[in-house]
Parts: structure tokens; C-alpha cells; sequence
């Protein structure tokens, strides 16, 4: 791939979903949208590329942008948000909540296993919300990976990392070689289509936010953005968790670390009110 | 250091699964069938063991409810790791005493994954 067919692709994925791709990701490029090339019937990259600059074909275009943005996951990834959850978060919404219901954002969900793993957590520990019911919103910018995510169909590789065998025993059936999750458990997790970059008020508020390990694509003025307005879509006091290498620190002032929880922060307990 | 005993019958697989538990920092033991990591066990219990189901002479959930049996034969933290994929396998190694489940093919990636959920590493 030359360079201006690099940049093209680069400015492409800047404008359409935010993500900064650096010279050192060529690779990625190319290993993404050769099975692209191929499924449209081009002979190599080189000609998709021309192809998509010179028809600028939208459907070719959102499936580029599709491709390019579908990573990979893994049930209860990183462990410590969910031991936050477990722990702290949870169990303090109960009391805040009681009456009402809480409501979590996966906000770039991938494939649906972080909104799975919150699903299967609460499942199985019911006393964990006291009654107080919960609704898991996930969203994602790439089709593909909300089409896998709602049919909730993994493969074995998927399955054995991170899902406890008695979690797998009691959440899923075998197909062929694929487990599914339980209809149940399907019900309990709306998936909704979302580019971050694009405005996301139509959700409504949330009681905890788990935006992970998709900032770290972004240019610093572009997480900023991202993060002042999820902010204005949390409660007051609401909680947020990022991937376990990124921070908000120099990046947002509208959230506030825990001390004593490594990677959980918080909205203001009081909203401020503009002067 | 931990010990890890790897109970399989081919000699490959063995070897792939020692290089990953060592890599997690386990000493490894090996056995090529049950009843000789019965023998193994009957000197020194292991902390935890991978266990392979099809096997000659003694198979893995034979070998399983024997341990099990044993005098701190519950103290090992027991990893089926075999072929055999359907819900009624995994349910009954369960239901006999192991901790967690890897379904072949394996990678280092999921044993590691498989040993944290039990609290091995």
C-alpha cells in the first residue's frame, strides 16, 4: 500500500469514527481489508481503495469503516471493573435506586461479552441490586460485531477465555461447534447502533458507563469530547470505567477518580450548575 | 514454586502443556495415563493438575474420583483438558470434582485464563 492510499484510508477513518491510524498500523490496514477486497470481488487492496476514493459508493465506504473498527473482546475482560461492579458499584445504586431502576452503558461493546458478563453477573447474584431492576444498554459502530453480539453465538476459543465453566453450564447451549447464549440472557442487554464521535443524548442517562479500551483510538481533543459528553449523559454521582491502560486524567475534568478503586471514576455527586 | 501435574497420553501434547504451565511459573510433572498420576499424586499432591479424559489403562475421570478419594486428594485444583466439548462431559466432570473445563484445542491464552478462575495464578 503507498503512502496516499494510506492517508486516504486514515482520513477517512478520522472523519467517520474518530480513530487516529498511525503509519505503524499498516499492517492491521492491510489484513482488515484484504478479506474486504476479496469479498467484493477486487483483486487487491490497491483496487478497493481506488474503487472507494473514485465511487465513493457509501455502502463500500460504512463497510471499510466497519471493518476497521471491530476489535476483539473477551467475557469479563480485565477483571477489576467487574470486581468494582461486584463490590462497590452495585451494591451502593440498590440503596440510591431503590423504586427506580439503574442503567448501564457498554459503550463500545464489540461483540457483546462485557454486556454479557454484567448480564450473567447480576443473574447470578440477584441480591447483588436488592430487587432493584437494571438495564443493560450496549452500543457499538460496527454492525458486524452488533449483528454477533445479538445473536450471541461464540466460538470455543471465545467461550474459554475469561467465562467460568459453570457460567458456560449455566448461560449457554452447544450448536455444532458454537455456544449460544441463553434467549434470557439475550432479552436482558439492548444492543443499539452508536458512533461515539456522533451525538448520543438520544440514550438517555445512565447510573455506570464502561467505555473501554476504545478512547485509546482516538486524538486527544476527540477523547475529551467523547468524555464531556458522556459525562452530560451520566447521573449525578454516576460511575464510569475505562480499559485498564487509559485514564481521564488531563483528558476530562468532569469526572473524579476513586482512591481506593483503581480505574473507577465518578460524576460529581451534585450536578454544577453553570453561572 | 507450584507443581503442575499434566496427565495426557500423547507425549506432544505433554510437552506443549509444560512449556505453558512453566511459563506461568509451575514446576510440571507429567503422567501418560491415570493410574500413574494416581502413583504420582500418592507421593506428593500436586497444587494442580490438567488432566486429559481419554487415556489407556486409567482415564482422567476415573483417575479423578480416586483423587479425589485420597487422603488431601481434594486439594488439587483439577483442569479437565480434552476433546471431549459437549455439555454432558463438561456436567460430569463437574459434578466428580474438577474446578474448571478446557475444551481442546488449547492455547496459552486459555490455560492462563482457565488458571486465574480457579485462583492458581
Amino acid at each position: 500500500m503507498n503512502g496516499q492510499d494510506f492517508d486516504f484510508v486514515a482520513d477517512l477513518l478520522k472523519k467517520r469514527a474518530g480513530i487516529v491510524l498511525t503509519a505503524d498500523k499498516t499492517y492491521l490496514l492491510e489484513s482488515r481489508l484484504a478479506p474486504l477486497a476479496r469479498k467484493e470481488g477486487l483483486p487487491s487492496i490497491d483496487d478497493l481503495i481506488e474503487v472507494v476514493r473514485t465511487r465513493r459508493e457509501e455502502r463500500l465506504v460504512a463497510q471499510l469503516v466497519d471493518v476497521m473498527t471491530a476489535s476483539e473482546t473477551y467475557f469479563f475482560r480485565d477483571r477489576t471493573p467487574f470486581v468494582h461492579l461486584r463490590e462497590a458499584v452495585l451494591p451502593a445504586l440498590a440503596e440510591v435506586r431503590r423504586g427506580g431502576r439503574i442503567r448501564i452503558w457498554c459503550a463500545a461493546c464489540s461483540t457483546g461479552q462485557e454486556a454479557y458478563s454484567i448480564a450473567m453477573m447480576l443473574d447470578q447474584n440477584p441480591s447483588l441490586t436488592d430487587g432493584v431492576p437494571v438495564e443493560i444498554v450496549a452500543t457499538d459502530i460496527s454492525d458486524r460485531s452488533l449483528e454477533k453480539a445479538r445473536a450471541g453465538l461464540y466460538s470455543q476459543f471465545e467461550v474459554q477465555r475469561g467465562l467460568p465453566i459453570q457460567m458456560l453450564m449455566n448461560y449457554f447451549t452447544q450448536q455444532d461447534d458454537h455456544w449460544r447464549i441463553s434467549e434470557r440472557l439475550r432479552g436482558n442487554v439492548a444492543f443499539r447502533k452508536q458512533n461515539l464521535i456522533e451525538p448520543f443524548t438520544q440514550l438517555g442517562k445512565f447510573d455506570v458507563v464502561l467505555c473501554r479500551n476504545v478512547l485509546v483510538n482516538f486524538d486527544h481533543s476527540t477523547k475529551a469530547d467523547v468524555l464531556n459528553r458522556i459525562a452530560e449523559q451520566m447521573a449525578p454521582g454516576g460511575y464510569l470505567m475505562l480499559g485498564a491502560p487509559e485514564t481521564v486524567v488531563g483528558v476530562s475534568t468532569a469526572f473524579e477518580a476513586s482512591l481506593e478503586r483503581r480505574g473507577l471514576y465518578r460524576t460529581p455527586q451534585k450536578a454544577v450548575k453553570a453561572a | 514454586m507450584k507443581r503442575c501435574l499434566i496427565v495426557d497420553d500423547s507425549r506432544v501434547v505433554r510437552k506443549v502443556a509444560r512449556r505453558i504451565v512453566e511459563d506461568l511459573r509451575f514446576d510440571a510433572d507429567e503422567a501418560a495415563d491415570g493410574q500413574q498420576a494416581l502413583d504420582t499424586c500418592r507421593k506428593e499432591m500436586p497444587d494442580a493438575v490438567l488432566l486429559d479424559w481419554n487415556m489407556p489403562v486409567m482415564n482422567g475421570l476415573d483417575f479423578l474420583r480416586a483423587l479425589r478419594r485420597e487422603p488431601g486428594g481434594d486439594r488439587p485444583v483439577v483442569v479437565f483438558c480434552t476433546t471431549e466439548n459437549d455439555m454432558s462431559h463438561i456436567a460430569e466432570a463437574i459434578r466428580s470434582g474438577a474446578n474448571e473445563y478446557i475444551m481442546k484445542p488449547f492455547d496459552s491464552e486459555i490455560v492462563e485464563s482457565k488458571f486465574s478462575e480457579v485462583g492458581l495464578v
